[in-house]
């Protein structure tokens, strides 16, 4: 096995690591730790983050990549690898992703969906919906496909509880440890919902994702839960492949446009002279180009050199997620105006307060009053536009996977499912799994993270308090 | 308010050439006249000499930047940067690459463009204000707990869905409506109706939300105090003091936006098959169709520069404590 770490992978996992650095910074504040325990003192917020938590999850276990050895290797010659990159989560799958069948299938179907036609036996001409090559191949006769997905659906149920049960009392055990209370008591106190924070929201809901993932990929083993897509591929593995576009696109657009619209909003509201004229010149300019036609005009300016330059990458998987990579900056280098217009007004508005002047009198640099005065005092505001964007970022990889100006069309993305099913809510009878799946998937989503924005900006935003 | 009028539309000269300088290092970044020639000319037939009398018919025979041929400043003037930009100042946008007028072609998709925009933009904003008020007046009951829960939900989902899911139940199942297509003149209204419902319906969660905070916001105040203990009943205190007073912070989102109705939306238009100025920008794009796109994106910057001005005149008259200096 050999690992590979994409560029994509390499930036998400030094999120990672930076958010954890930072989660342990704050951890020692008690002011920012009091505001993080306020935002979570929400029920909704505890299920949001839980859910949101999920998907991460799912986007790392998909940013894991490595190609395989190939099986039959020579003794004494240079290791041969695969050509195909795989993923963890294409590992986790891949039973489901190797059962592909001829074309499309409804969900849990026995059949396919359009009927071909076939010569019997006796050499008649038939019209008939010909068995799916997978699905429910363990059944003797389709008449038990009913109690053999009763009996399935139980069985990945109860594990699923199991484990979530196991999972929560390891948790309840360490709560209790941390609170210096006894296993019993603190369960009492979860149960009736009058712990520090609201655990039992959080176990249910984590109980409620972990029953529904375990549902979908056991049953996923033997039928096609949300069917097949027009070229046989398992639409259920196709949904999972997409959380990590969908997440990545949400997240690392953060990261290129949060150091340009501190720095450069920062340095506007505290230099003002010219750099302000300069800033706010370079801000005016870029918001008055309609925002997609400036998106498409960059996508198509890259793609160009992407087609010109095809030896830059090895394998087709690399020349996909180096698009996703050129996406992701141009989504940062278009959207942090807004952020940098608010920050330039708080910076304006906090270096006129008397500490400031205070501290300016006392010859601290200005370095030293960036860090130790501003960026505190402006991190609500970047903390409410960071989960503000995050859903609108998912939301807007549809819209520009849909224009053609999206992520590539080789890579999974609930944009290029939409864009696909367009043509297939005309067929005749319709084929609504695709997008009913990515349309599920998204929803959960960007429904969670905008709860969870919610209640951010409310703690948050010192005009609520 | 002239003098002040006056000075914003020439601080608006450098900001537009800042726009016309990102179009077009971003275009011929991968492209050069060499390219567009043949693109345009098809493979076939191309010889240098065509190619070369088809950059000189349009004018990208000259140097992009920096002239250095010529004596002086003329360096820096003659090439096609500024030669191409101060067309543009003048709204002579020419002809695009594929040898149409695009200030005729600009002219006659506005109007479907606008037939779209303006009845969803117009609808929009009386339904999610109309709504605003009322979840306001009904504040802190569960009616405000649960529209604001649909409200969230309604943002949640992709524009996406609500068009393909309209265009399947109304035109593919109830054949209420034609799927898309379009027709000049009242005949349009059959092809329009599911778009604009559509789009409104899509604004209405973002939208009622942020009204309903601005609402919320001025109900605190001693204004309404006042009149409500003048005896006035809450439906005339919310539609007569609080719409009157909230409409300054909305005014400030609002107007900015309208002179770029103009453009139309980009997603609607290629949906539903309307020829408008949406569907213009996009086919350009994929035409690598380098006129039609700097004339479109200088078109969208002017609007968008008109609208900030628009802006700021609305202050002063909805606002009379506001002086424009």
């Amino acid at each position: 096995m050999m690992w590979v770490w994409l560029w994509t992978d390499i930036m998400v996992w030094g999120l990672v690591v930076a958010l954890v650095a930072w989660g342990w910074t704050i951890s020692r504040s008690p002011q920012v730790k009091a505001q993080w325990l306020a935002i979570f003192r929400s029920k909704i917020a505890m299920a949001s983050a839980i859910i949101l938590l999920f998907y991460l999850s799912i986007a790392l276990l998909d940013s894991l990549h490595f190609r395989l050895a190939l099986p039959d290797q020579t003794p004494g010659q240079e290791r041969q690898y695969a050509g195909q990159t795989t993923s963890a989560l294409d590992w986790v799958f891949n039973e489901i992703r190797s059962q592909t069948e001829r074309t499309y299938s409804a969900p849990f179907a026995l059949k396919e969906h359009s009927s071909s036609i076939v010569k019997d036996e006796a050499g008649r001409v038939l019209q008939q919906h010909l068995d799916l090559v997978h699905a429910g191949a363990h059944l003797a006769d389709p008449s038990q496909r009913a109690s053999d997905i009763t009996q399935k659906s139980l069985f990945a149920v109860a594990v699923a509880l199991a484990l979530s049960g196991l999972l929560i009392s390891l948790h309840l055990a360490w709560r209790a440890r941390a609170l210096g209370r006894r296993f019993g008591e603190q369960a009492g106190l979860v149960i009736k919902g009058k712990a520090d924070l609201p655990w039992r929201t959080a176990y249910l809901t984590f109980s409620l994702g972990l029953v529904i993932l375990a549902w979908l990929y056991y049953l996923g083993h033997y039928y096609h839960v949300l069917g097949t897509d027009k070229v046989g591929g398992d639409v259920l593995y196709q949904s999972f492949k997409s959380v990590r576009t969908g997440v990545l696109i949400g997240v690392l657009t953060t990261l290129v446009m949060l150091p340009l619209a501190l720095i450069l909003g920062i340095s506007a509201g505290l230099f003002r002279g010219w750099v302000d004229d300069v800033i706010q010149y370079l801000y005016t300019t870029l918001n008055s180009i309609p925002g997609i036609l400036l998106i498409a005009a960059s996508v198509l300016v890259m793609q160009t050199i992407i087609t010109n330059n095809p030896q830059w990458f090895e394998t087709a998987t690399e020349r996909a997620d180096f698009r996703l990579l050129v996406l992701v900056l141009i989504l940062g280098l278009t959207s942090w105006t807004s952020l940098c217009r608010l920050l330039r007004a708080e910076t304006l508005k906090i270096s006129q307060v008397e500490y400031v002047t205070a501290a300016r009198a006392f010859g601290v640099s200005r370095f030293k009053i960036i860090t130790r005065h501003i960026l505190p005092n402006v991190m609500h505001i970047v903390l409410i536009a960071v989960v503000l964007d995050f859903s609108a970022l998912v939301l807007a990889e549809a819209v520009l996977s849909y224009v053609g100006v999206g992520v590539d069309p080789t890579m999974h993305s609930w944009g290029n499912m939409i864009n696909q099913a367009r043509l297939e809510m005309a067929r005749e009878p319709m084929v609504w799994w695709s997008l009913f799946s990515a349309f599920v998937f998204m929803f959960i989503l960007v429904l969670a993270a905008n709860l969870f924005s919610d209640r951010v900006q409310r703690v948050l935003d010192p005009k609520n308090n | 308010m002239m003098a002040y009028i006056v000075r914003r539309l020439i601080y608006a000269i450098p900001i537009l050439i800042g726009v016309n300088f990102i179009t077009f290092v971003l275009f011929f970044m991968v492209n050069t006249p060499d390219d567009m020639a043949r693109a345009q000319l098809g493979a076939k037939q191309t010889t240098p000499e065509l190619i070369a009398s088809w950059k000189a018919e349009r004018g990208y025979d000259k140097p992009l930047f920096f002239n250095a041929e010529q004596p002086g400043l003329v360096k820096l003037s003659d090439t096609l940067f500024v030669e191409q930009s101060l067309k543009l100042f003048v709204f002579d946008f020419g002809k695009s690459d594929a040898g149409r007028d695009i200030a005729s072609d600009i002219q006659e998709r506005m109007w479907p463009s606008l037939a779209i925009a303006l009845p969803t933009f117009a609808i929009g904003l009386i339904t999610t204000i109309t709504l605003a008020l009322l979840i306001v007046l009904f504040r802190a009951t569960v009616l405000d707990t649960t529209a604001m829960v649909i409200a969230v939900m309604i943002m949640s989902i992709s524009g996406l869905f609500y068009i393909i899911a309209g265009q399947v139940l109304f035109s593919k199942i109830l054949h209420w409506v034609p799927i898309s297509g379009y027709e000049p003149g009242w005949a349009s209204v059959k092809f329009l109706i599911l778009p604009v419902l559509i789009g409104v319906f899509a604004g209405l969660g973002a939208g009622t939300r942020w009204y309903r905070s601005i609402f919320l916001e001025e109900i605190n105040r001693d204004y309404v105090r006042t009149a409500r203990a003048k005896g006035l009943s809450e439906i005339s205190v919310l539609f007569k003091h609080v719409l009157r007073n909230g409409m300054l912070p909305i005014l400030t989102g609002v107007v900015v936006v309208i002179p770029s109705l103009f453009m139309g939306s980009l997603i609607m238009e290629s949906f539903f098959g309307i020829p408008g100025l949406g569907s213009y920008t996009i086919d350009a794009i994929n035409a690598q169709d380098f006129a039609i796109v700097k004339a479109m994106v200088f078109f969208g910057a002017v609007l968008y520069i008109i609208g900030l001005i628009l802006t700021d005149i609305s202050y002063t008259i909805f606002d009379p404590r506001v002086r424009l200096s």
